[in-house]
């Protein structure tokens, strides 16, 4: 499975690790819809670490799609929401 | 939906508009190649427009230490003067400049983190662009249009994905300029208006309360001075005259 981090790069990750961050990515969806904002950093730290330490990063060379795309780590509470109501830069 | 889910979805719309098919998909290779060199460039004038704001504030903070340092001085020659009133209203306006100085603190740093991010946006997307020229050339040597097709889909598509994520990032990197910019000018019109000025400017109250200070002390020290030359002498003339000199004085 290829991961992408934004602004970061591209990761080779095991299917296994899909569920993990599932778990994480509702956690992340509640603690936004609650305006946790503290919690909600935490949370995509996580995320993000997750597929750092259990996936390879992808050399720059390498020119591929990814099957999952995940925001970037200094990803706002604001932002967050942005993205769900497709507004601001994150518009569809 | 997840926001992994959401977030893909901005992507993928992100990618269609970068991803603009041609009939001969060669051309699309063109095209895309086209658009990527036309983003470096963005990216480029992003990181120098990123830097400009930091310098501006960096300049700002310059002059509010200044006033910061002028201030703290001030509270010292009042404190000396025996003036705590006038030294604890020079302190209260330190406080109050520091707070901008803190604020602009945060900016800057908030800048440099947008800067880094954005040279290595630029690093990783120029060595892709490289990389997607040669295979663009060998896959137009090499394929006919309808065997180029798979080819075409496979590097037209990572790229247009790795297009997507900079340009993403060079949208966050100019909103958080923007704001940036719109505090620092606001910072600057509150000086204009005098709003700072009052804080920092140039012959203040404090100021002119502290030169009435020095002005009475030099007067004082004068007139001790003169009275105590006088007083020579108004002792020599007492040991002349005796007792009665003593009623002048």
């Amino acid at each position: 499975m290829i991961i992408r981090i934004m602004g970061e790069g591209q990761y080779r990750a095991p299917e296994a690790l899909c569920e993990e961050l599932n778990e994480i990515d509702n956690r992340i969806v509640a603690l936004v819809t609650e305006g946790k904002n503290e919690e909600f950093r935490t949370e995509l730290a996580k995320l993000i670490s997750r597929i750092k330490e259990k996936g390879e990063a992808i050399g720059t060379e390498e020119i591929m799609e990814s099957d999952i795309i995940v925001p970037p780590e200094d990803l706002s509470l604001e932002e967050a929401r942005d993205i769900f109501k497709g507004s601001g830069i994150f518009e569809d | 939906m997840g926001l992994i889910s959401r977030m893909e979805t901005v992507f993928k719309s992100k990618m269609n508009k970068v991803l603009n098919r041609m009939e001969d998909p060669r051309e699309t290779l063109d095209y895309s190649y086209e658009k990527q060199l036309e983003l470096l460039q963005n990216v480029k004038r992003g990181v120098a427009e990123v830097t400009t704001s930091k310098k501006r504030l960096q300049l700002q903070r310059a002059k509010l230490i200044q006033s910061n340092e002028k201030l703290e001085k001030q509270a010292r020659e009042a404190v000396a003067a025996d003036r705590e009133d006038l030294a604890r209203l020079a302190l209260e306006r330190k406080a109050a400049l520091q707070q901008q100085v803190d604020g602009i603190d945060r900016e800057i740093a908030e800048l440099e983190k947008q800067e880094e991010k954005l040279i290595a946006a630029e690093k990783r997307l120029s060595t892709k662009v490289e990389i997607f020229r040669t295979k663009k050339e060998s896959i137009k040597a090499q394929y006919s249009a309808a065997e180029a097709q798979v080819k075409i889909n496979e590097s037209v598509t990572g790229i247009s994905e790795e297009m997507a994520d900079v340009g993403l990032a060079l949208e966050r990197a100019e909103n958080k300029t923007e704001e940036m910019k719109a505090r620092a000018e606001a910072i600057d019109e509150l000086m204009e208006a005098g709003t700072l000025e009052d804080l920092t400017g140039g012959r203040d109250d404090i100021e002119r309360e502290l030169a009435k200070i020095s002005t009475q002390t030099s007067v004082e020290s004068e007139l001790a001075k003169l009275k105590a030359e006088a007083g020579g002498k108004t002792k020599t003339s007492e040991e002349v005259k005796g007792p009665e000199g003593g009623k002048e004085v």
